[in-house]
């Protein structure tokens, strides 16, 4: 596809990185921001986009969603995630390095890379494996890591064998300014839980995660990241203490960021009552009181971003007993009418919500894009924030069924994309 | 978000018996229907010929992914004296051992015509979940899920408790030991609290009662001594051989000290108090084999009664769809 000279015309402008918030022009050439808010006198645009009633925004950058490539093809792959990814609003989406092979050499980075190159349109990030193969060890080789693509590095929410190893993976890192992204949880104190260790787990007789086991996890890692400065960042946050030690450790000037997965701003351990296999996420969900606590702290920008942690299922993941269901949520398509649901409950302003999909990961990240900046790559968002669509076979295009949304009707959908300068039509 | 709940799943639309999984969710008229239908079956138990005919030419398939024996046998025998075929099936050396999965393995069994599945399982929600996934005409009673229900024994032990002539919402009620664990305890403090019991004392050392036990609707203690006195029935739970190490208790010494019940201390509950036992009993790690085999002891009854509740829960599941009273055909 070929970047055109686009004219956006007549939507509501956002852009929270600027604070543009107007009924305005965005244009864009050579695959780059041109102007926002006006019309240059000599742009002759090669196709106009009239949005009135419609947002423009800059792409969504999601932290963590499983494409399942490679290795595992049988519950997506590139080209069916990335379609539902961009269909979501999304433009660039890193992928955690748990696929099979995992992401620990040049070569799976690479692979991943074509085949994003080949399913065309979304960027599509690698984050490196921290350790060989993930086991917890071994460092993977950062350095060739970074060198072939990867931005940040991590665990994908397999544990580190000992705080020793963390140490290493931290100091090494930090030598080479590598983000790494961290999934917190104790394997010990974990125990073999499936689900939050609340009430809930209590009635159904299902092994709990005590919530301990990610406040300690947090807690340890952020002694280590003051002791050897690596950036560092928590990904799918989900209990209230494990906040008040991440804010604490920000405001002592430490270089740490969070995210928390969309999810859980809306569903609870309630919503696992009746063994429903769909709400098997981990981390697990949570009780009221840490919701309340991740939507403050998402409010807040303490949470600076709000990740999709897709993790795309094949039907027989989900057939078995609870506690034998693979965890996951395939969640892309839902994150812009959730997101927008936490806007209308006044959770969020509608800026903040866009900040936590735009800037906000894009500032973890390092990266240029996620806002309308002049220059910056021409990642557009366009969509339509009262449009009414039900989650179905007729909508859904992630190759995961996995949603306990399913059937529910949704308002807010992305009309069309403009990623790279090149404009996509969803509707 | 749409979700099949237990309660809604386990009944018909008219408040009947479909499934039975969990005593959670069910009403109090339901249980004390279940107990005159197994009081009607006792003599039955009694007679020379044990058997009535009220699932002639149903086919019960006893489905176990763990071992039990005593479970096993009377929900087998309960079948046989319902006239029904029985089919015991062992899946911890049978097909999912081979790496066939739950759901083939119950749509392979139910093609050949089966009208009920009795099921034990070590992970919580295996009933349910199979219950979610056989045919319309398919009953699922749960025979132990994981650590979360085992319904027909709490029927079993609440019978035990009526049959020895004790009115059920004053009675004060000790469960004793490894909670956190149980499926027993759970749907028993369930039934309790269903027919109005409102003392009941979970007893154990705090590594061994679930966070949230209250939620239950229990008080909780950590001194047998002090939770024992003055109850009228007490329920022992087994303390599992491989939680005698690690760190949930420190030696089956320092367990059977603190929470073994012994003549000494059964002497603190009131003089008629029942002690019961789900069994199979560790002598001399929760209980002492004077009080296993005392007087007040009523372990022996539990199994016997075993088999008319279980009788009496299978005809209710089974004819669900009709306007069938088990106690009426049998009497006619």
């Amino acid at each position: 596809m070929i970047a055109e000279r686009i004219l956006i015309s007549g939507g509501r402008v956002i852009d929270p990185e600027s604070g543009i918030d107007c009924v305005g022009p965005v244009c864009s050439a050579d695959g780059v921001i041109l102007a926002v808010g006006h019309q240059p006198a000599d742009f002759q645009p090669d196709r106009e986009l009239q949005v009135p009633g419609q947002v423009v925004c800059p792409g969504f950058i999601d932290l963590s969603a499983r494409l399942r490539e490679p290795g595992q093809a049988h519950k997506g792959t590139i080209a069916s995630e990335g379609a539902a990814a961009l269909a979501a609003g999304f433009t660039t989406v890193c992928t955690p390095p748990d696929t099979v092979p995992v992401i620990d050499s040049p070569a799976v980075v690479k692979l991943i890379l074509e085949r994003a190159q080949q399913a065309g349109r979304i960027r599509v990030l690698p984050i490196g494996a921290l350790t060989r193969g993930l086991n917890g060890r071994d460092l993977s080789e950062l350095g060739a890591l970074q060198s072939a693509g990867c931005r940040a590095v991590g665990n994908a929410g397999v544990p580190l064998a000992n705080n020793l190893v963390l140490r290493r993976a931290f100091e090494y890192a930090a030598g080479y300014d590598l983000l790494v992204c961290l999934r917190p949880q104790d394997t010990a104190l974990r125990d073999g839980g499936c689900v939050h260790e609340g009430a809930v787990a209590m009635r159904l007789g299902l092994p709990g995660i005590p919530e301990a086991a990610e406040t300690i996890a947090v807690a340890e890692a952020l002694v280590l990241a003051e002791l050897t400065g690596v950036r560092l960042h928590f990904g799918q946050i989900s209990g209230a203490r494990a906040i008040r030690s991440i804010t604490s450790a920000q405001q002592r000037g430490l270089p740490v960021t969070a995210d928390t997965a969309l999810h859980q701003l809306h569903l609870t351990e309630r919503h696992v009552d009746g063994f429903n296999a769909l709400c098997h996420v981990d981390p697990p969900l949570r009780t009221e009181a840490d919701r309340a606590a991740l939507r403050a702290a998402v409010a807040a920008g303490t949470l600076a971003a709000l990740c999709s942690d897709h993790q795309p299922h094949d039907p027989d993941a989900k057939l078995q007993v609870f506690p034998e269901t693979e965890p996951g949520m395939s969640t892309l398509e839902c994150m812009l009418p959730l997101g927008l649901r936490l806007v209308a409950d006044g959770v969020l302003s509608l800026q903040e919500l866009i900040a936590r999909l735009t800037v906000g990961p894009a500032r973890i990240l390092g990266l240029a894009s996620g806002r309308l900046a002049i220059g910056a790559p021409a990642d557009i968002c366009i969509f339509d924030p009262q449009r009414c669509w039900i989650v179905d076979e007729t909508t859904w295009r992630s190759a995961g069924r996995n949603t306990p949304f399913w059937g529910e009707d949704m308002v807010g959908r992305v009309t069309t994309m403009v990623i790279g300068g090149c404009v996509v039509e969803l509707i | 978000m749409k979700h099949t709940q237990i309660g809604s799943l386990q009944l018909d639309s008219a408040g009947r018996l479909r499934h039975f999984l969990t005593v959670e969710g069910l009403n109090a008229g339901l249980l004390n229907r279940i107990m005159d239908t197994a009081e009607s079956f006792c003599s039955v138990t009694e007679q020379t010929v044990k058997k009535v005919p009220l699932l002639r030419g149903k086919t019960v398939v006893n489905l176990f992914f763990e071992n039990s024996t005593r479970t096993r046998t009377t929900f087998e025998l309960a079948a046989k004296r319902l006239s029904a075929d029985v089919l015991n099936i062992n899946i911890a050396t049978s097909a999912t051992a081979k790496g066939e999965s739950l759901l083939d393995t119950i749509r392979n069994i139910e093609a050949m015509q089966v009208d009920m599945f009795v099921v034990r399982h070590a992970h919580s929600g295996a009933a349910h979940f199979i219950a979610q996934h056989v045919a319309p005409h398919v009953s699922v009673i749960n025979a132990g899920d994981g650590r979360h229900a085992h319904p027909t024994q709490a029927m079993l032990d609440l019978f035990t408790i009526r049959r020895s002539g004790r009115e059920l919402p004053a009675l004060k009620v000790a469960i004793v030991g490894d909670i956190l664990h149980s499926r027993v305890a759970r749907s028993e403090i369930h039934a309790l609290r269903l027919l109005g019991v409102r003392d009941i004392r979970a007893i154990a050392p705090r590594t061994l009662l679930p966070m949230h036990a209250e939620d239950l609707g229990v008080s909780l203690w950590t001194d047998l001594d002090a939770g024992i006195e003055g109850v009228d029935v007490v329920v022992m739970l087994r303390l599992q051989r491989e939680r005698m190490s690690g760190a949930f208790i420190p030696s089956e010494r320092e367990y059977f000290a603190r929470f073994g019940l012994t003549a000494r201390r059964l002497a603190l509950a009131r003089p008629d108090a029942i002690v019961m036992h789900p069994g199979p009993i560790n002598r001399g790690v929760e209980i002492d084999s004077e009080v296993a085999d005392g007087l007040q002891s009523v372990i022996l009854k539990q199994v016997h009664y075993g088999i008319p509740i279980r009788m009496a829960i299978m005809s209710l599941a089974m004819r669900s769809g009709t306007d069938f009273d088990p106690g009426a055909e049998r009497r006619a």
